[in-house]
């Protein structure tokens, strides 16, 4: 039985459609989710978002968030969210460097912090566009919603 | 008395205007599409972190009583107020009228009202009358992005948390439909989370704790209604323009059609002299 994942950001609903597992990257720790489990309310921190949906896995940059999962619908409210296909990882390893210079350059705590956050977004799209580069994968861009199941 | 060249000329000047107020008024159109499809888009996230609030805010506290920076309500001595207005004019009475609302809230506030502006109008207005203008925000682009806007949310959120305002207002046009725009003003800060439906009360198991989940989510909250409000200003000032631009290219039409029936007139006028002319001397040879 599968779930219903719906990804909305401020912007607009980047997936919606229906997964077989998903495993989230919670404020403490990889949170696995399959049909049927608890109600649950949590942070989501900057990190990969695995998605599961007939036997392929699927992977999105998150960039912090809040899921709710309830009877077998889950939501997710990204600050940001991509998919594999949006992202340049050319770019993402350039921000990736300059927030590193950044942090060694730092003057004040709040620079400091700002610096490990942008590091942290940059190196997640950093691993989830090297996904796509090792194993090639069906992109969760060209499915249509309720494909799955 | 006008000759029949210099009519002519005017015509073709006011054709010429109505020409680029027509297409202005096409990209405005097309413009404001954009920024309505915005504005659904993110309506989604909006009404679930609306819900999602109210259910946290229902949630027993805990340990410690205090409730988080964003919902502290305290004595107003100092109102921040965001005020989101147009960069550029022809756009009819949209930014005067934004002004003139924002101007009666400062005028009828008793608190030391200081101002984040956003666009060239409301900075000009602004700096003109009042002496309080905190930050100016400008140049953003028609298709604004949430992360373009961040900084002005930044701005409002530490203001509050560090007590330099006791009160966050928002003012901007509110888009109704394509002929009709209001200024609304909102209070942002504190979070008045909304009342909590009964359906809505089911044992969540919260990772690691509600307060944490809500002070996650209370600058969201903030920053998306700051993100919406520039929308629909956006989508306001291009309705706003493309109805002016289209009352502006009929005026012309108008203008343009009155303009030619005084020249036909005066030509023919010209005509008839001439003929009279030619008649009079003629008759003038044979007898």
């Amino acid at each position: 039985m599968p779930m219903q994942l719906q990804i909305i950001t401020a912007e607009r609903e980047v997936f919606s459609g229906e997964v077989d597992a998903l495993v989230a990257p919670g404020l403490e720790g990889q949170l696995g989710i399959l049909p049927r489990h608890a109600p649950l309310i949590t942070v989501l921190q900057p990190g990969e978002l695995m998605v599961r949906a007939d036997g392929e896995e699927s992977f999105l940059a998150l960039s912090g968030g809040y899921m709710e999962v309830l009877g077998n619908q889950v939501i997710i409210l990204a600050d940001a969210a991509e998919d594999v296909d949006e992202i340049d990882e050319s770019r993402a390893q350039a921000a990736m460097e300059q927030a590193q210079q950044r942090i060694a350059n730092r003057e004040t705590d709040v620079e400091l912090e700002q610096a490990v956050a942008s590091l942290r977004r940059a190196q997640v799209r950093v691993t989830v566009a090297r996904r796509r580069r090792n194993s090639p994968h069906r992109s969760m861009a060209n499915r249509q919603p309720g494909m799955g199941g | 008395m006008p000759s029949v060249r210099d009519i002519r000329r005017r015509i073709r000047s006011v054709e010429n205007t109505g020409k680029v107020t027509n297409a202005m008024s096409l990209i405005a159109a097309s413009k404001m599409r954009r920024a309505q499809l915005a504005v659904t888009d993110g309506r989604p996230y909006a009404e679930k972190i609306h819900d999602v609030i109210a259910l946290l805010a229902a949630q027993p506290a805990g340990d410690d009583d205090t409730a988080h920076p964003l919902l502290q309500v305290r004595p107003v001595n100092n109102v921040g107020m965001v005020i989101v207005t147009p960069d550029r004019g022809l756009a009819g009475g949209m930014h005067a009228t934004i002004n003139r609302r924002v101007a009666q809230f400062i005028l009828a506030s008793d608190a030391t009202v200081r101002s984040i502006v956003v666009g060239r109008k409301g900075r000009d207005f602004m700096v003109r009358y009042t002496d309080t203008v905190q930050a100016v925000f400008t140049d953003l682009s028609d298709r604004v992005s949430l992360a373009d806007t961040t900084a002005i949310s930044r701005l409002v959120i530490d203001g509050y948390t560090e007590g330099q305002f006791d009160e966050v207002y928002l003012g901007y046009m509110r888009f109704v439909n394509t002929v009709q725009q209001e200024p609304v003003i909102e209070r942002i800060l504190p979070v008045e989370p909304a009342a909590l439906e009964s359906a809505q009360r089911v044992g969540f198991i919260y990772e690691p704790n509600p307060a944490v989940v809500l002070s996650a989510l209370l600058p969201q909250f903030v920053e998306m209604q700051v993100y919406h409000a520039i929308l629909e200003s956006i989508a306001s000032e291009q309705s706003a323009r493309m109805v002016a631009m289209r009352n502006a290219t009929d005026n012309a039409n108008q203008l343009a059609s009155d303009l030619t029936l005084v020249m036909n007139k005066l030509r023919q006028d010209s005509i008839t002299n001439e003929l009279l002319d030619l008649v009079g001397g003629q008759v003038a040879m044979e007898g």
